[in-house]
């Protein structure tokens, strides 16, 4: 198996994508985020992991502003992409989740068929002129999703009639849809078996050529397969953050090792 | 992890093991009280059932003959020398004759008739026999003459209604006994009844009528029908739907989806809570007030009703359509932003269709309520005798008219024991709505039964 695996990282051009500066979030009086700075780079994965409640879920969704749909939420500190202000009162949420998809824990097709669920971000975002744009869109996507020759016979056949593996395809697919830059997934195999694990994961390596891919996975298996740069959290503290190979092979910060040997989370 | 025997009821060494076969005291005392618990289900369902049996036989058994009535078919001569004496045919001279006018003129028909048939007239004098007839069966005569004046002079074929106690007796409620302690009829008139009956002069037949006529007064509780509740319940229903519905449905969207949770939001929950339980009387008084008496609606008005019952009803519009909307799952939500959609869009395009079925249901439910609701309309003067029908919306809105629960309460508040029939048929039309309306909300929320 792959549990300490040296992949060829692409070192030679490592583009910041998104650096969050002193993130803190609360939830109320709860302080759930405390003080991380993080670059993450384009065409990487990276992978956020750490024992439960640690904030991983939180930080990412600081990253397309879910959080704003929690009243209690608060934000502080900078996040920028492509260098520029998400936080900012200018910014639309809704243009910055075009931009930034999101896959989450719970595979969540939309009760409406196959088709429509992919075609929906292209419709509201009008990134098809007429149906056969649309098609070719969503047919794309759900060739890129891995999907394509499972559905393509029953596309008018309702997403949420598909096996759990299948409609978190899906999202994904639906996700890429809508030709997003940023790729955020909430452990998006917890529901799944390991062969649809397996095919999600060979999907996540693929998006990697287009996309910066963010994964919160409880696997470390998993964070040691797919991801090229991991971040460790512990109670709301980034406690390490590099490359995937140096982190589970020598981490410098004690907690990580207890963590990746098995000792908390 | 082979000996599971809990400490006290078996002893390692396997001395005492228990069988399988024979039950302990503890799993009979479980046994015992789960039956006891099942009988007292069972009792209460049948109580229940029971009850809900007793009161349907009570009132389809009074109410059922209401949907028959008895007529006498008459060919009345239309004589000019009573009608029109003028000769002129001048609408306004005919309209100057009154119903005691045309009253003779069915007598002497019936009598004909009698005569013609070689029907025993049992000694009753001419006046006795045309006591027989409807007092509403003149102004029916004069109504097509009135509208047909040219008929004058012929013998036109009529179907009548019969008197309250001829139709009484064909429906057994009036029987020669109670006839004979009778002022207004006599074991002779129900005799000759019958014998018309064995004619084909006298027949029962399905009553329309009870359906289209308006209400009639005290003494011809055979003409009284519902139409003019029927209409006014209708008229006050679509004022509800159009009203409650979008105002209930937006109220709920911006309270659930896009109002902050604060403590006034908190306040807003609470009070609308409370006017749900709030007495439906406690409604018309406030009817009363604002519609009424600072607004100068008109009184008996199915605008003021329609209005009194949307404040009624939207508390259970907004209190179904929240709980609706918080049944569809935060993930779908989740996704529809994930994917970029807006707060609006999301709404409109994922939650609300989910929430659809929940939303016509409450809704469905809520008019059936205001369908059946008579307390708060009776403060609004909807109680009050109408004949006249209201006309076509939207004027209609504002002309006086009835209710169904109402016109039920009025009736029963009548002395002739025939509007109990009456008041009894019209529960049952109203329970068929009802019926009707609960079993639509089922069909809705089967129909859509949760997708996800
Ligand atoms: N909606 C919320 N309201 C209040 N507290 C929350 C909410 N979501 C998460 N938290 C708190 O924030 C902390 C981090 O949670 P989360 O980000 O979900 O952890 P992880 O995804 O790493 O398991 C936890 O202590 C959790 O209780
Ligand atoms: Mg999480």
């Amino acid at each position: 198996m792959f549990d300490t695996p040296h992949r060829e990282t692409s070192v030679d051009q490592t583009e910041i994508k998104i650096s969050a500066r002193g993130c803190q979030v609360y939830y109320g009086d709860t302080h759930a985020i405390k003080d991380v700075s993080v670059e993450i780079e384009d065409k990487t994965v990276t992978a956020f992991i750490g024992p439960s409640g640690c904030g991983k879920s939180t930080f990412l969704r600081c990253l397309n502003r879910m959080n704003d749909t929690i009243d209690i939420c608060r934000v502080e500190g900078d996040i920028l992409l492509d260098g520029e202000d998400i936080y900012d009162p200018k910014v639309d949420p809704v243009q910055l989740r075009a931009k930034v998809g999101m896959v989450f824990q719970k595979p969540n097709p939309f009760p409406k068929s196959i088709y429509d669920n992919i075609a929906y971000g292209p419709r509201i975002h009008g990134l098809a002129r007429n149906k056969a744009e649309l098609d070719e869109i969503v047919e794309k996507s759900l060739r890129r999703g891995a999907i394509w020759n499972e559905v393509k016979d029953r596309l008018d056949a309702p997403g949420t009639g598909l096996s759990g593996g299948q409609q978190q395809r899906l999202c994904i697919a639906r996700a890429i849809a809508t030709e997003p830059e940023v790729l955020l997934m909430d452990e998006p195999c917890s529901a799944l078996d390991p062969i649809a694990t397996a095919q999600v994961e060979e999907l996540i390596d693929e998006l990697r050529q287009q996309y910066s891919v963010v994964i919160v996975t409880h696997s470390m298996q998993q964070a040691a397969r797919v991801s090229q740069k991991t971040a460790f959290f512990h109670l709301g503290n980034l406690v390490e953050y590099g490359e995937t190979g140096h982190i589970f092979t020598n981490p410098e910060d004690p907690r990580t090792e207890s963590y990746i040997t098995g000792r908390i989370g | 992890m082979t000996d599971m025997s809990q400490p006290g009821t078996a002893a390692p060494s396997g001395k005492n093991r228990s069988s399988l076969l024979a039950a302990d005291a503890r799993t009979k005392r479980r046994n015992a009280s789960e039956r006891r618990f099942r009988l007292m289900g069972l009792i209460a369902v049948s109580i229940g059932v029971l009850a809900l049996v007793g009161l349907l036989t009570s009132i389809l058994g009074n109410g059922l003959s209401s949907f028959r009535q008895t007529y006498i078919a008459l060919d009345v001569y239309l004589d000019p020398a009573k009608l029109d004496k003028s000769g002129t045919r001048d609408i306004e001279k005919i309209k100057k004759v009154t119903t005691f006018g045309y009253k003779p003129l069915i007598e002497k028909a019936l009598v004909a008739a009698i005569e013609k048939a070689g029907v025993d007239d049992q000694g009753l004098s001419g006046k006795k026999i045309g006591a027989m007839i409807s007092p509403e069966a003149p102004a029916t005569l004069r109504n097509y003459v009135i509208a047909n004046p040219d008929k004058i002079g012929e013998t036109i074929p009529f179907d009548l209604l019969a008197g309250g106690r001829i139709d009484g007796f064909f429906k057994g409620r009036v029987t020669m006994e109670s006839a004979a302690l009778d002022r207004n009829t006599s074991p002779e008139q129900l005799r000759l009844a019958e014998a018309l009956r064995d004619k084909g002069i006298v027949v029962t037949r399905f009553n329309w009528a009870f359906f289209t006529s308006p209400d009639a007064s005290d003494t011809r509780p055979e003409a009284a029908g519902l139409g003019v509740a029927l209409l006014g319940s209708a008229y006050m229903m679509l004022v509800v739907l159009v009203l409650a519905l979008p105002i209930g449905v937006a109220a709920s969207i911006y309270l659930e989806e896009f109002a902050r949770q604060n403590w006034l939001t908190d306040l807003i929950e609470v009070n609308i809570s409370n006017l749900a339980a709030v007495p439906s009387i406690v409604f018309g008084i406030l009817g009363l007030a604002a519609f009424i008496n600072f607004a100068g609606l008109p009184q008996s008005a199915p605008i003021v009703g329609g209005l009194v019952l949307t404040l009624m009803t939207l508390p259970t519009i907004i209190i179904a359509t929240r709980a609706a909307l918080k049944a569809v799952p935060p993930s779908i939500r989740d996704a529809a932003l994930g994917v970029g959609a807006s707060k609006m869009q999301t709404v409109f395009h994922h939650v609300l269709p989910l929430a659809m079925p929940g939303i016509l249901t409450g809704t469905i439910i809520g008019l059936a309520q205001a369908l059946g609701e008579s307390a708060p309309l009776l403060l609004i003067g909807m109680v009050a005798f109408v004949r006249e029908y209201p006309g076509a919306p939207p004027e209609g809105f504002f002309d006086p008219a009835s209710a169904l629960p109402v016109q039920v309460y009025n009736w029963t508040t009548r002395g002739d024991p025939a509007f109990v029939e009456r008041a009894s048929g019209a529960i049952i039309v109203l329970l068929a709505f009802l019926l009707m309306m609960n079993i639509i909300a089922i069909i809705l929320r089967r129909r859509f039964e949760r997708r996800w």
